[in-house]
């Protein structure tokens, strides 16, 4: 569906992630091959390497349970890893949003 | 005149205090990390410029914050605390087995020796060490795959290494306590060690003698004494003259047993801090008083400090690293509370004063005497 280099990724991250990778605004990602989750957490953990851990595990690669992915209204944080994202995300038409659940405290 | 730099981790962020030697008037820096929480921050006896903190967040794991210019700025370092090899299982509050798994780190312990070198106490319990100032973290698994391991628990708080205790010569002893298993020692660096706990009473636990499985809330020594060391255990303060060997109580005339942090005096290794609080399921002061008690004689006698503190209504706790003492000729004494203020004494527990009110709950206080 989208096996080609995509347009840049969009990718909006939560506050306190932003805060410490030092970002405003959006990240565009260059992201080669599929664009999957897996694909954009890559590229983003290799452009910001301070967010390694941070949305997804050290050891076990999984998403932190209290974080969420977003995109075009949909719900994408139980999808797998390697399955494509929305054509409308490889097209940078809509954001890959990471999002911090909203939990108290 | 020397410096005062008071460090403190909070539920929200962390705080830098600064004073001079007469400590009457501080800065507030902070917060540093805001919305994280701060577990501990703690500078280093080498070079007091180059502190390290532990920020960490339910929601986003855990991230080493390292500054080099005495907590003005700051740099994320290493977060990868990968257990050596693959983790075993360790008992659940329920008597279950439970895999090994990283949460957060409790406490950092800058070295005696090398700026570079730092200890971190981690939970699920385990000891990691960095030599290269905090890029990359080595586990001394030795401690977690010690015999025993497989039966240790959680305290209430989580099953974490919260103290790292070193020999001040002898650079291959180290001290470490874990809730619930216990105290442990090792003489090789950390390669192997032995559980310290002989002498300790836990009522929650069938076996009295039990080698580990007692909650041990926090031990401190004093570098010209280090074979004394002191332990405030879930209840009972106790006290070795053995580096470990063995333990007696020395809990005396406290009004509770009860308490988190322990602390000796900069300059008297027989003058002991503690804040007893009401009972596990209160973690609140008896009677509404905020008193921390001091003992001139290693124990056993022990009197109430309240000048300065509030003596009614007060229902705060003091968590197990949020004790400090400064090396200042007049030893200061500093203490935070779940209620956000951090209180400071300049003549040794005699009086207090709030240096600041309104931080948010405070998990750990360290200071620094600078030159």
């Amino acid at each position: 569906m989208n096996d080609v280099m995509s347009d840049s990724v969009r990718v909006v991250l939560p506050a306190h992630l932003r805060a410490m990778a030092k970002i405003q605004g959006e990240v565009r990602l260059d992201v080669e091959g599929a664009v999957t989750q897996r694909a954009v957490l890559d590229a983003l953990e290799r452009e910001f390497p301070v967010l390694r851990g941070t949305i997804r595990d050290r050891a076990t690669a999984q998403r932190r349970a209290f974080v969420r992915f977003f995109a075009c209204g949909e719900d994408l944080s139980h999808e797998e890893p390697d399955s494509p994202l929305p054509d409308r995300v490889v097209h940078a038409e809509e954001p890959f949003r990471i999002v911090g659940a909203m939990a108290g405290g | 005149m020397g410096g005062t730099r008071v460090l403190v981790g909070t539920r929200k962020g962390a705080f830098v205090l600064t004073s001079d030697e007469r400590r009457s008037d501080w800065a507030v820096d902070g917060p540093h990390f805001p919305g994280w929480e701060t577990y501990h921050v703690k500078g280093s006896p080498v070079d007091p410029a180059r502190i390290y903190a532990s920020q960490t967040s339910g929601w986003f794991g855990q991230v080493i914050q390292r500054s080099d210019d005495g907590g003005a700025s700051w740099e994320p370092v290493g977060n990868d605390f990968t257990y050596d090899g693959v983790p075993g299982e360790h008992q659940w509050y329920d008597g279950t087995l439970r895999p090994w798994s990283f949460t957060r780190v409790w406490h950092l312990e800058p070295s005696l020796h090398d700026a570079e070198t730092v200890f971190a106490g981690v939970e699920d319990a385990a000891l990691f060490k960095s030599t290269d100032g905090g890029a990359e973290w080595k586990e001394l698994s030795g401690l977690r795959q010690h015999d025993t391991g497989p039966q240790w628990q959680p305290g209430a708080g989580g099953m974490c290494l919260h103290t790292i205790l070193q020999h001040p010569t002898d650079r291959d002893r180290l001290y470490v306590a874990i809730s619930a298993a216990g105290a442990f020692r090792t003489s090789d660096g950390g390669r192997t060690w032995e559980p310290i706990n002989r002498g300790l009473r836990s009522g929650e636990i069938p076996d009295e003698d039990s080698e580990v499985g007692h909650c041990v809330h926090r031990i401190d020594m004093h570098p010209a004494n280090p074979d004394v060391l002191y332990m405030q255990k879930h209840w009972d303060v106790m006290r070795s003259k053995d580096g470990g060997d063995t333990w007696h109580e020395v809990s005396g005339n406290l009004p509770s047993d009860f308490g988190f942090p322990i602390a000796v005096h900069a300059h008297e290794p027989e003058t002991v801090y503690v804040v007893p609080i009401l009972s596990d399921s209160h973690h609140f002061p008896p009677d509404g008083r905020l008193r921390v008690y001091r003992s001139r004689t290693g124990g056993d006698e022990w009197e109430a400090l309240t000048n300065g503190l509030p003596q009614e209504n007060c229902y705060v706790n003091v968590l197990r690293d949020a004790m400090a003492v400064d090396q200042h000729e007049s030893c200061g004494v500093y203490f935070g509370t779940s209620g956000g203020q951090v209180y400071a004494s300049r003549d040794s527990g005699d009086s207090w004063t709030p240096i600041v009110r309104d931080l948010p709950a405070v998990l750990s206080v360290e200071v620094q005497t600078l030159p």
